[in-house]
């Protein structure tokens, strides 16, 4: 197995595990809000490594950043209505 | 209990499905035909070093300007929207003051974001990156801007402008290309340069760049109409 290979399957774990936490119900919004922006990092190191940085650095730029700040201002909106 | 058990099966088909697919999968031992012609022909159609910027501007122009159109029409219904809501005032009881670090620091970044993300869309032609990722990046640093300073004033005007502007130079630039060279959005209209400096490739660097100011102005928009509640 490459080394390539490895860390392909290494990242691609580390997107699991990111997405497991985003999702499981225990945690509090925010928490979910920033391992879905781990699930992206993680996604936009994996296409870099898959020789394609034009997808990785939009990956970076609008799926863990952009987007994550965006969940958050829509967070502060919802706030006022109560829980969940 | 019972819809537990159906989403259980709904994914385990799922997975079924994509199991097929992953054993069925043989990797092409060469490029396929579009694939193959790209590869060979972009340097000579197009002067494009980036043949990822070839493709998206000049071959597949078309569609790229449909990308913008969608999010033109996402940033203008999130604005139309939120528009309402920008009536109640009072300031906001959570909201704590931003710290010295981060004003001093991106007071430090905010120009140097924004130098990168012009470089980004300038240099799409020869390096990975374009239209699309410089104007996030750009938007980036207007975001660090709205945190530092959250009772900030924008200019909507200004994004709104920017917006329009480059968005019409752009059509206007594809209908140059059906009257001045081999058809819509052809990069052809402007002197092809020497292949790989920064003024080549025809008027790519130029639709990348207006790209970038567009996508930028878009995204800035919706951030700004998000994060602009108590007013």
């Amino acid at each position: 197995m490459s080394i390539l290979t490895g860390m392909s399957v290494v990242l691609a774990a580390g997107m699991i595990v990111a997405a497991l936490v985003a999702i499981s119900p225990q945690r509090s919004i925010a928490i979910s809000i920033i391992a879905s922006g781990a699930v992206s990092l993680f996604a936009s190191v994996m296409f870099l490594l898959l020789a394609a940085p034009d997808v990785a650095m939009t990956e970076a730029a609008i799926g863990s950043g952009l987007t994550t700040f965006l969940f958050f201002f829509v967070l502060g909106r919802v706030r006022g209505g109560g829980d969940d | 209990m019972i819809k537990r058990a159906i989403a259980f099966a709904l994914l385990a088909g799922l997975g079924l499905v994509f199991l097929a697919l992953w054993q069925g999968f043989e990797p092409d031992p060469s490029l396929n035909r579009s694939a193959l012609y790209y590869a060979e022909n972009t340097v000579t159609d197009t002067g494009a070093a980036n043949i990822v910027a070839a493709v998206i501007v000049t071959y597949r122009g078309l569609d790229t300007l449909g990308e913008v159109t969608v999010l033109f029409l996402t940033a203008a219904i999130v604005a139309m929207v939120l528009r309402g809501g920008l009536a109640d005032s009072g300031p906001r009881p959570g909201r704590w003051p931003t710290g010295e670090l981060l004003h001093t620091g991106s007071r430090l970044l905010v120009p140097l974001i924004a130098l990168f993300g012009a470089y980004v869309f300038l240099n799409g032609h020869l390096t990975p990156g374009g239209g699309f990722q410089g104007g996030a990046i750009i938007a980036s640093a207007m975001l660090l801007m709205l945190l530092t300073d959250p009772a900030r004033n924008f200019s909507h005007r200004l994004i709104a402008t920017t917006e329009s502007v480059s968005g019409l130079a752009y059509v206007a630039i594809g209908l140059a290309g059906m009257a001045l060279a081999g058809g819509f959005l052809d990069n052809r209209i402007l002197p092809m340069g020497e292949f790989g400096s920064i003024l080549s490739a025809g008027a790519i660097p130029l639709i990348y760049a207006l790209i970038g100011l567009k996508v930028g102005a878009e995204f800035s928009s919706i951030l700004l109409s998000l994060s602009e509640r108590e007013k």
